[in-house]
């Protein structure tokens, strides 16, 4: 629609230009590192939005800064002879401008990464607390573009956990190891009293190799480049909170789509090789549009979305559509977004749609360079909108 | 999706923005108001500004019922949250709204049981599976979730569960249009009526806004296409003519209400003689409480209220916002000082508030996102 053509009167010019100045004072404020102003951890700070991001900032970066953690990537990657005392000390390695490791020139480097598990309920459909923890770390080590080789995992139980569902969760994760190609080597178990956990929480930690050439970073992303989601998402997201009762809403079709991505990555970028993958994300917490806005902020551009072209299942739109909640919000555990460079699209969206994993793919957007930081929708209407970081749970809206 | 996708639908969304532009009298601005904050919601979500010509502005009303809850009843429910023994139960809207000492998160964390729930049923199930525990339901919303809150009373009544009880902030629509009606700083052309309220009141308690005030309004529905068509027929009214109350909803708004609903809510609740209402002040026979008769379910009888009195703070411009005398982004403290993950006023917490929804969905500018979105 040319907008032009149906302005009769427009709005007064000075007003236009009030706006324009509130919304660049909106934008330097939102640059501005925010302040942790909380006294305690409250639920918001684990919801995968801003309030956790700046937890994250003033405590942890602040405490173990690094040039390795400063990115807050998925994952770290060492490079070959890295040393923690000087860590480019045995050979000169390039780095990228969010601190990443170029691996052009280098042998295979390290990647390592950790992330714990907390789910409720711990079983649901389409899996279990222990498919979460192999896969996501795996998922993890994937997006860093590595080859994911060995897992650990450590267990803290609650006083009374069955060890029938202990083994339950142990022969998940002994299947979905096997099913990603990785071994798990170490761990650790520890008992809590009852009451002091919630039955069953478990960390792991993988390491994996990075073959040379690869770096993936949202740094890397430019615009022209294409926005590629690898199926339709939300599914875990919806599946778990209908799992938890409550609502009353049954969706027979639903299930997790938890799962490893490492086969899926492989294929990506063996098809679009010579760093023409630019950054690779999996959608867990905060779902595609955290990922977006992450991107949109760390490579200064604007990521411009097609509603209609995201895929989502009828199910898990019919459910976000009585909750209230925003699909793009939504955690998946097996869906990941890609971008790619502009020109190699259809051969990124043939190389995924061959995976099993991927036959949802969809290109849903494109990468430009006005207004930066920001992630735009194209709405099905055929409006405009902008789409931010979320805030706090995605929480139910009341009438 | 069936009933959803035929609401949405672009290609009619464009004739019907032909039809809105072609209404328009050259050199006449148009003003009018959405008193429900899910219209609001719905506007920004879908980007339905952008269909309609820049002579014609949409102003945001008082209808969200998170955002005209003073802060002193936060910090009411706060202090019955803190008793010992007590579970307090809201919708999820409730949890980040400040009072004068935090928010139900912060309450929270300080060791609080205060839950979250999607139905005031809901909270009468936690009391049933927690007898040695007071379960209180901050109850909240227009004439749209009153009967709900109703009906579980009587349900805790008919069921003898002494451990319930409902902290009624429950207000009423009609007086709140009128104040603005009677505001002078506002000049509006007609409005978009709430499509849930309207279910329960009906059509009828509106029809004074014609009589006395010569405004058009027109009942709506929350898809984006419903908005725009209460757009065109407020325009249509203008161009011949008219004013009257129009009914676009009627696929779910009877023009009489529900009697059953009223009729629950009669029998549990009365009008209190005046309330508090953030922004707007104290308004007469604005809000509901609970009737004498099922005093034992009302918080206000069973504990201590505390009858906390709180100024806004005075950076914040909430009122001049629910009132549709500025729009969000011209509040002074809008985008900087008040943001979503910190907010100062009521309108950016909830995703019904014009604060919030400007904030998350409509900020930017529209020359430049033309050239971002030009494919």
């Amino acid at each position: 629609m040319n907008r032009d053509e149906q302005v009769l009167n427009p709005a007064p010019p000075e007003a236009q230009d009030r706006e324009r100045l509130v919304l660049a004072r909106i934008e330097r404020a939102r640059r501005a590192r925010p302040r942790l102003r909380e006294e305690l951890v409250t639920l918001a700070h684990g919801a995968g939005g801003k309030a956790g991001r700046t937890l994250v900032e003033a405590v942890f970066l602040e405490a173990f800064r690094n040039p390795l953690l400063e990115p807050l990537a998925d994952g770290a990657i060492l490079a070959p002879g890295t040393s923690r005392e000087r860590p480019d000390a045995e050979r000169p390695v390039e780095r990228s401008a969010d601190g990443r490791v170029d691996q052009a020139a280098s042998a295979p480097a390290l990647a390592f990464t950790t992330d714990s598990y907390v789910v409720t309920p711990l079983f649901f459909p389409g899996g279990d607390i222990g498919d979460l923890a192999v896969n996501g770390t795996v998922n993890d080590l994937a997006m860093c573009g590595a080859r994911p080789e060995h897992l650990s995992a450590a267990f803290i139980l609650e006083e009374g956990f069955p060890i029938a569902d202990l083994r339950r969760i142990a022969a998940t994760m002994a299947e979905a190891a096997r099913a990603a190609g990785v071994t798990i080597v170490t761990g650790d178990t520890k008992v809590v009293q009852r009451g002091k956990a919630d039955g069953c929480y478990i960390t792991t930690a993988g390491v994996g190799t990075v073959a040379p050439g690869v770096r993936l970073g949202a740094s890397e992303v430019r615009p022209g480049d294409a926005v590629i989601v690898s199926g339709p998402i939300g599914e875990h997201g919806v599946t778990v909170m209908l799992a938890r009762g409550g609502l009353d809403i049954e969706a027979d079709d639903l299930v997790s789509d938890t799962a490893p991505l490492n086969g899926l990555t492989a294929r990506l970028l063996d098809a679009c090789p010579g760093r023409q993958v630019r950054c690779l994300r999996d959608a867990t917490r905060g779902g595609v549009a955290t990922v977006l806005n992450e991107v949109a902020q760390t490579a200064e551009v604007a990521v411009v979305v097609e509603e209609e072209a995201v895929p989502v299942r009828p199910s898990v739109r019919g459910a976000c559509e009585l909750l209230g909640i925003d699909p793009l919000y939504v955690a998946c555990e097996g869906r990941m977004v890609a971008v790619v460079a502009g020109d190699r699209a259809d051969a990124a969206l043939a190389a995924l749609r061959g995976h099993p994993l991927g036959e949802g793919a969809a290109v849903v957007g494109r990468i430009g360079e006005d207004p930066p930081g920001l992630v735009l929708l194209k709405t099905g209407f055929g409006g405009t909108r902008i789409v931010d970081l979320l805030v706090g749970d995605p929480l139910p809206r009341i009438c | 999706m069936r009933f959803v996708d035929e609401y949405r639908d672009a290609g009619k969304a464009r004739a019907l923005a032909a039809r809105i532009a072609a209404l328009c009298e050259p050199g006449r601005a148009y003003k009018f108001m959405e008193v429900c904050g899910g219209h609001t919601h719905t506007i920004y979500k879908h980007g339905l500004e952008d269909y309609l010509p820049a002579c014609v502005s949409l102003v945001h009303g008082p209808g969200c019922p998170v955002c005209v809850i003073p802060m002193g009843r936060v910090d009411d429910a706060i202090a019955i949250a803190e008793q010992p023994d007590v579970i307090m139960t809201s919708f999820g809207d409730m949890m980040r709204v400040p009072g004068g000492n935090g928010s139900f998160l912060d309450a929270k964390a300080r060791g609080a049981d205060i839950r979250m729930v999607y139905s005031p049923l809901d909270a009468l199930k936690i009391a049933r599976d927690n007898p040695d525990r007071r379960v209180v339901f901050l109850a909240i919303g227009f004439e749209t979730t009153a009967p709900s809150t109703a009906m579980t009373v009587m349900r805790a009544a008919a069921e003898r569960i002494g451990n319930f009880s409902v902290f009624c902030n429950h207000v009423t629509i009609i007086p709140a249009i009128k104040a603005i009606l009677d505001s002078p700083d506002l000049r509006l052309d007609g409005f978009i009526g709430p499509g849930h309220v309207s279910t329960v009141i009906g059509c009828r308690p509106y029809e004074f806004i014609a009589h006395d005030y010569g405004k058009p309004l027109v009942v709506a529905g929350f898809e984006p296409l419903d908005v725009l068509q209460a757009v065109h027929r407020n325009l249509v009214q203008l161009a011949e003519g008219r004013v009257e109350i129009e009914n676009q909803y009627g696929r779910v708004v009877p023009w009489n209400g529900n009697p059953k609903a009223l009729a629950v809510i009669n029998e549990v609740m009365e009008l209190r003689p005046t309330f508090e209402w953030r922004g707007l002040g104290f308004i007469s026979d604005s809000a509901l409480c609970v009737r004498e008769r099922y005093a034992e379910f009302d918080a206000e009888r069973v504990f201590q209220v505390p009858g906390f009195r709180v100024a806004d703070p005075k950076a914040c411009q909430c009122g001049e916002v629910l009132k549709g005398v500025l729009k969000p982004w011209e509040c002074k403290v809008f985008g900087t000082a008040c943001t979503p993950e910190t907010p100062i006023g009521t309108c950016m917490v909830s995703s019904e508030g014009a604060c919030a929804a400007y904030y998350n969905f409509g900020r930017f500018s529209r020359d430049r996102v033309k050239e971002a979105t030009r494919a």
